[in-house]
Parts: C-alpha cells; sequence; structure tokens
C-alpha cells in the first residue's frame, strides 16, 4: 500500500477514536448524571480541535515542509463536519428531545446558540462542496467559498466565549489558538499584497 | 460515617431521589475544579475535621466556634429538598442538618442584624483550583440572605446526605441549603457567619452583577441573559428521553412567597 492510503487510514481511524470512545462510554453508562450535556460538550470540543487541525495544515506545510499533510486537509475538516453534525443532533435529541419549537426558541434566544449555528451552516456547505468534481466546477469561487472556514471557525470560539461562567480557561486557550491560525492568514494576505503593490510600482517605473 | 439520630423527613416532596452516586459526583464547587466530576475527584484535599466556625457581627454572642460545640445544641433530622441550579438542572436529595433559624437565635443577633452573610474557607492548600488563574470569582465564596429569609423553617444548615455525613464534594462539613434559591446561594464549607446592618456582597453578584442578583428566588418568568428558567432538567437524565419538567416558582416552596410582599421579583432576581 503506497504511503498515502496508509496515512489515510491511520487518519481516518484516529478521527473516529473520539467518536467511538463517547460512543463505549455511553453505552456502558459512564457518563454520570447528565450523559446528554456530556456528550454535547463532547462532541462540541472535537469540533474545534478538528478544525484546529484543518487550519493547522497549511501553516505545517510552509514553514515545516510538511507537504505529505496537504491531501489530508479534506479529510481533517470532514471530521469537523462530522463532529459538528453529532454535536447539533446530541443537542436536538438528548437535550431538547427533539422539540424542535423549542429549538426556534432557543435560537433565538440565547446568543451562543444563534452564533453556532451559522457555524455548523458553514460547514455543511464547505462539506457539501469538498468533492473534486465541485471543485472543478466551482472553478477560483470554490477558494473563495472555502475561506468561509475561517468565519466558522471565529464563531466557534464565540459559541464558547458566550458561555463562560466560572472559568475563561477554554475560552481563554481556544481564543488563542483562533488567533493564531487566522492571525497566519491575515500576516500571508498582507505580504502578498505588498509584493503585489512593489511590482505594480516596478511596473510603473519601467513604463516610464 | 453515618449520622445517627437524624428525625425522620418531615417536608413533603413526592419526586423520585437523585441517586447518592450522582448527588455525589455531579457538583459545582469550583474550589476544586470547573468540570461537574472534579469535586468528587480533587477534594480530598479538605480537612473538614476539626473545624471551627466564626459567628461575629450584630449579635450579643461572638467568636469562634467549634463544629461539635454547635451541633451539640441543635436537633439534626432528615429534609428531602429540591435543589435547582441556576444552569437550568435540578436534583432531589435527602439532607441531614438542621434549622439554620435555631442556630442564628443562639448567638442573640441584635436588632441592628438585618442579614446574615456567609464566608467559604480560603485556603489554596485545601482548595487547591482557588489559585486558577482563569477563574471569574474572588475567593473566598461569600453569600448572604436578609434575616427574615434566614430565620425561615426551610432554611437548613446540613452536615449530611443520604443519611450520611457531607461528602467534601458536597460542602463538608457544613453549608446551607435554601430550596427555593438557585443552588449558587447554598454556600458551602462555612467558616464565618455574620449579622450585618447592610445586604452584604455575594459571589456571583460580585463576578457577573447582570446574570445573578443577591435574592436568586428560582424563578421560571426571569430568563438568565443567556438561557432561558422555564424549564429544568431533573437529573438523572436518560439519553433518549430527556427529563425535562417545568420550573415552579420558589422551585414550589411557594410558603416563602410572604417574604417578598411588595417587592418587584423582576428587579430584585
Amino acid at each position: 500500500m503506497p504511503p498515502i492510503l496508509w496515512r489515510r487510514v491511520i487518519i481516518l481511524l484516529l478521527g473516529l477514536a473520539p467518536f467511538a470512545w463517547i460512543s463505549y462510554a455511553t453505552v456502558t453508562q459512564q457518563l454520570g448524571a447528565d450523559p446528554a450535556k456530556t456528550i454535547v460538550l463532547f462532541t462540541g470540543e472535537w469540533t474545534i480541535y478538528s478544525l484546529f487541525f484543518t487550519l493547522s495544515v497549511s501553516p505545517l506545510v510552509r514553514f515545516l515542509k510538511w507537504r505529505w499533510l496537504m491531501p489530508h486537509r479534506r479529510m481533517l475538516g470532514l471530521f469537523a463536519l462530522f463532529y459538528a453534525l453529532c454535536h447539533l443532533f446530541s443537542y436536538l435529541v438528548f437535550i431538547l428531545g427533539l422539540d424542535m419549537s423549542r429549538f426556534f426558541s432557543e435560537l433565538a434566544k440565547r446568543p451562543y446558540i444563534t452564533a453556532g449555528a451559522p457555524a455548523i451552516l458553514i460547514l455543511i456547505a464547505l462539506g457539501v462542496t469538498s468533492t473534486q468534481g465541485m471543485m472543478r466546477r466551482l472553478g477560483k469561487n470554490w477558494q473563495r467559498l472555502h475561506k468561509l472556514v475561517y468565519l466558522a471557525l471565529f464563531l466557534g470560539w464565540i459559541h464558547v466565549l458566550w458561555q463562560v461562567r466560572s472559568s475563561y480557561f477554554d475560552a481563554v486557550l481556544y481564543g488563542v489558538i483562533t488567533a493564531a491560525l487566522l492571525g497566519i492568514r491575515a500576516y500571508w494576505r498582507w505580504q502578498q499584497l505588498q509584493k503585489r503593490r512593489a511590482k505594480a510600482a516596478m511596473m510603473n517605473k519601467s513604463h516610464t | 460515617q453515618k449520622i445517627a439520630g437524624a428525625a425522620a423527613d418531615t417536608s413533603e416532596v413526592n419526586d423520585k431521589l437523585t441517586p447518592y452516586k450522582h448527588v455525589t459526583t455531579y457538583n459545582n464547587f469550583y474550589e476544586f475544579g470547573y468540570n461537574k466530576d472534579d469535586p468528587a475527584k480533587h477534594s480530598d484535599t479538605l480537612k473538614p475535621h476539626p473545624w471551627k466556625v466564626e459567628v461575629a457581627g450584630e449579635a450579643g454572642k461572638t467568636g469562634s466556634f467549634n463544629l461539635e460545640d454547635i451541633l451539640s445544641k441543635v436537633e439534626l433530622q432528615e429534609r428531602v429538598y429540591r435543589l435547582r441550579c441556576v444552569e437550568a438542572w435540578s436534583m432531589v436529595i435527602p439532607w441531614v442538618g438542621f434549622e439554620l433559624g435555631s442556630l442564628l437565635k443562639q448567638f442573640n443577633p441584635t436588632s441592628r442584624a438585618k442579614y446574615v452573610a456567609f464566608t467559604t474557607l480560603k485556603d489554596t492548600e485545601q482548595m487547591p483550583a482557588q489559585g486558577s488563574a482563569f477563574g471569574t470569582i474572588d475567593w473566598p465564596y461569600v453569600e448572604g440572605l436578609t434575616m427574615a429569609e434566614a430565620m425561615h423553617p426551610l432554611t437548613l444548615l446540613a452536615v449530611g446526605l443520604y443519611g450520611k455525613a457531607l461528602p467534601n464534594q458536597n460542602g463538608a462539613p457544613l453549608r446551607l441549603v435554601v430550596p427555593w434559591k438557585y443552588g449558587f446561594k447554598s454556600i458551602k464549607s462555612i467558616v464565618k457567619i455574620e449579622f450585618t446592618e447592610e445586604q452584604p456582597p455575594t459571589s456571583w453578584n460580585i463576578s457577573a452583577p447582570r446574570e445573578y442578583g443577591f435574592y436568586a428566588n428560582v424563578n421560571p418568568k426571569v430568563d438568565h441573559p443567556r438561557w432561558s428558567q422555564a424549564t429544568e432538567r431533573r437529573l438523572p437524565s436518560g439519553l433518549f428521553s430527556p427529563n425535562i419538567i417545568d420550573t415552579q416558582m420558589f422551585n414550589g416552596y411557594d410558603e416563602v412567597a410572604s417574604l417578598y410582599k411588595g417587592l418587584d421579583l423582576r428587579k430584585n432576581f
């Protein structure tokens, strides 16, 4: 088997491990008095972790030259979608008991849910358009669309920050990582603009 | 250890008891960590024996008292109370304790005593998470009641639950239980009781005044700014049949309504 397939299998298994663990703990009733909340929290955390992994790929490729990582970015992103859907469904089924009228009132009333919902919609849109075919069909717009992942991560962080009650630890930790991952993109963008400007200046000079 | 001589349950709660296992492993006691299972895991450091309680302020008799001496002068009884957390979950717990009022009377509060202020132990050796840099609470944890609330026969000082001494994670060796208020009013591991003329500061109110008031009466009509208080999840909650029930005014303890006559409970939340 070529190394890329090996790596694909390993990442797939690692990505499924948290899901396997929480399923096992649920079935064996190890989740304590409030299993619903534990599951919702756990799947939410793994959504954010998966987004961290996905957005770490570009910096790792650029700084450490880990080019082998690039082909696996899609799967990491799909795990973010997978855990986000688990998060949403466990909230709907285990917390709300599928009472959809309550879901909509919560969506309107609780700002952290209002912030989290568009993040999940973004991840769904990105997941649906993650195929080769879609990439081809969307052309340049594919890149533009998939930049929304930055917004999804930012909203995910707001979703966490808005729920802080007793400790800022998670919110601060996630905030620092989010800021680093988004900040490096902003820096690259700025660099690109500088280069383009320098190039334009050169061109102007050669014309006069 | 087993507590002997607690009188039979006198309350009328018919709700199903929350199992001991859950009452003692699902706790908010941030002095030992910020996850629900942290207090059960990390509260061995607390040394509840021997224990002293300081009584101070507007009272004829003040000073530092050994807990055993305090307990020798009160009558222990079992009371089954609903506990409604401000986070919208609830439990039903058989406490062992005594009426706070019966103790307070022994200190002869003066006419200037309008409030009772409580303080939890502050000791980073015994309560390691008090050293955390990310917490939102200034230690020690403080709480308070009006004199009328403190003297109400429902207000309990608990020393046990399920017929056993309070486990550390539930606020050993002495904690308050005020069943018609959100759980955070029921301060744990009390080291000081002070009679005051002015309304005492309370920890959650200091931390987030928009979200937590001094009274903190259970009230389904006044939402927390970030979530609804209209319903609660009674624990333990099953996965496929979430145990969602309507929250009752004063957590169902209507007899306290007279304490708040003329008070706008929307403003005084």
